[in-house]
């Protein structure tokens, strides 16, 4: 039995169902080593969640089970409880492949299973192949910038999905996954990990799904130098994002940053302007489908990798690109 | 208060890493070497919880001998002491590493005292596990939360707890721990400071432990091979500077529909 732990989400038609990287870890699961003994979906039940509903999406991603697993503690999300409550449905499934996208709760959680179990889990998984017991997988380092083939050699295999490493697709002809309560017993100490409470923090555009980025590094100089570049992204809808240069000399705060410590952007369009496009900031902007870069030094990095390239110094070719637009 | 901030010595790569002709490692002769990003805002945590609450902070690292010098920036920024635990240099799997840094945290608190808080970069630079930090929490029996972002390292924790967020894209998850804890930070933390010259020089005397890793040997995850991935091949158009630059940028964003 292969395990999917899963996460829901609410659609803005407010219909309850898995989240992507869910959808896509449960499509990679379909075809892994082992998938003919079945599939199952495993969601937390925090009370609000539409069990029914979302085990209806995963049964069209595959899940030929769902596990809902229940407990008072999970109205409020806790890595160790979530982490504890896997490695039940673990047992309980008796299950030989554990997967999760390798999103900040599915990685958390997969790896709490993983130290519970003293097994090994392997994180950013893109491929698996498989000739016998031991598995070798192409994972992820340094954020995307350096593929390493990796073995796997356990009883239960654990692994994480990078997320879009594969595409979520449902089954043509999917059937209505059977939907299995179950109640898990946890250790009530492990409630100290549980949130105690959200803040809504930011109601503006959010970097990651932004449809055009207007980026800012080195080359901007100042603070006062991301008021240009905040006008053209106001101008196209889009939101500024800035390197690790920007943030380490406090020209915009860390939310900002685009890298693989920051933010992974992933617009139409990414205008980069004064950025050199060194590993660290390129890892969180490759999956920009269209580059442009400003920078007057024609060897740099980032320059190689535009689509689109200005030879030229950002503090003039910005605000004549913002006057231009204005005037149309 | 005592905390301990485990580090990870990895190379600082430019546009390009490049790996050895065996593929086996990350050719690092030419690179020079730094902790992980988010170890560097640890650091910066752990010295700023003691200089507002007292007490003693220690840095650790597992590595070769070469990683002494992250453990020596550690102490410039203002880190009381620094603890090489070494290994051969090769690439040590998450649950091997975990293993050896369990042993040596509880030889340290044999020795010196519990610590309240054990701080991990959220993920290293390099190898990008994202686990260790919880492997080694879970084996001392102590809380974690990863990703954190925002410490309130303020007067909670003399109350035996700390208070921390972590970001969510739009909102903000808050968690109480109780001490002792772990957590596994991100970058953002703070703004990690340029050591003084006052600090460097203390950090060239500094007396920096050195002992064996404990060793269990390899773990179910291997590496087979480190491969760069393919380039990305884009020809460049070079637009103009000048007017007719911005004629075309205008023209380039009208056929990518970001203008209408």
């Amino acid at each position: 039995m292969i395990l999917v732990l899963c996460e829901a989400t609410t659609t803005e038609e407010g219909d309850e169902v898995l989240a992507v990287p869910s959808r896509q870890a449960l499509t990679l699961a379909r075809d892994l080593p082992g998938a003919s003994a079945g599939v199952a979906a495993v969601v937390v039940d925090d009370g609000e969640v539409d069990v029914d509903e979302v085990a209806e999406d995963a049964g069209r991603y595959g899940a030929e089970l769902v596990y809902s697993l229940e407990h008072d503690l999970f109205a409020r999300y806790g890595p160790e409880t979530w982490g504890a409550a896997l490695v039940a449905a673990i047992s309980e499934a008796g299950a030989t492949v554990v997967v999760a996208a390798g999103t900040d709760r599915g990685g958390e959680v997969l790896a709490h299973a993983a130290a519970r179990l003293d097994l090994p889990l392997v994180a950013n998984v893109t491929e698996v192949r498989s000739d016998g017991e031991a598995w070798d997988l192409e994972r992820v380092r340094w954020g995307g910038s350096l593929l390493e083939s990796a073995r796997l050699e356990s009883d239960c295999k654990l692994v994480s999905m990078l997320p879009h490493a594969v595409d979520a697709v449902a089954l043509d002809e999917p059937e209505e996954p059977e939907l299995v309560e179950f109640e898990v017993e946890l250790d009530e100490s492990l409630a100290r990990s549980c949130v105690v409470d959200e803040v809504v923090t930011s109601t503006g555009m959010s970097l990651a799904t932004a449809p055009v980025v207007v980026g800012g590094g080195r080359g901007v100089g100042s603070a006062e130098g991301f008021a240009q570049l905040e006008q053209l992204a106001r101008l196209l809808g889009g939101a500024v994002g800035c390197s690790r240069v920007a943030t380490n000399n406090g020209w915009r705060p860390h939310r900002d940053q685009v890298g693989q410590t920051g933010t992974a952007i992933a617009p139409t369009v990414y205008i980069a302007c004064g950025i050199s496009g060194a590993i660290q900031h390129w890892s969180g902007a490759r999956s920009a489908k269209h580059v442009l870069a400003i920078n007057t030094d024609p060897e740099a990095n980032m320059v190689q990798k535009a689509n689109w390239a200005v030879i030229g110094d950002l503090h003039q070719f910005v605000p004549a690109l913002v006057e231009a637009i204005r005037a149309r | 208060m005592r905390i301990l901030v485990c580090v990870k010595r990895v190379p600082i790569p430019g546009a390009r890493i490049p790996v050895t002709a065996d593929g086996m490692a990350v050719d690092d002769a030419l690179l020079g070497h730094t902790m992980s990003p988010h170890e560097e805002c640890a650091v910066e945590g752990a010295v700023q919880l003691v200089e507002a609450h007292g007490g003693e902070s220690v840095v650790l690292t597992l590595g070769s001998a070469d990683a002494d010098e992250q453990l020596r920036y550690a102490v410039s920024m203002g880190v009381d002491k620094g603890v090489l635990v070494e290994t051969d240099g090769g690439d040590w799997d998450p649950q091997r590493t975990a293993t050896a840094l369990v042993a040596a945290i509880r030889t340290l608190e044999d020795e010196g005292g519990p610590f309240d808080l054990v701080l991990f970069g959220n993920e290293s630079a390099d190898a990008g596990g994202f686990q260790v930090g919880i492997r080694v929490a879970t084996a001392l029996g102590r809380p974690i939360v990863q990703g954190i972002k925002d410490v309130e390292f303020g007067g909670e924790v003399a109350d035996g707890s700390v208070r921390v967020q972590r970001p969510t894209g739009s909102a903000s998850e808050r968690y109480e721990l109780p001490l002792p804890a772990c957590l596994g930070v991100r970058e953002g933390l703070n703004l990690p400071r340029y050591p003084t010259m006052r600090g460097r020089l203390q950090a060239r005397r500094a007396e920096v432990a050195s002992t064996a890793a404990h060793d269990v040997g390899p773990g179910g995850q291997s590496l087979l091979a480190l491969q760069s991935p393919p380039e990305q091949v884009s020809t460049t158009e070079i637009v103009g500077a000048g007017p007719e630059g911005v004629d075309r940028v205008i023209e380039v964003l009208t056929e990518l529909k970001v203008l209408s």
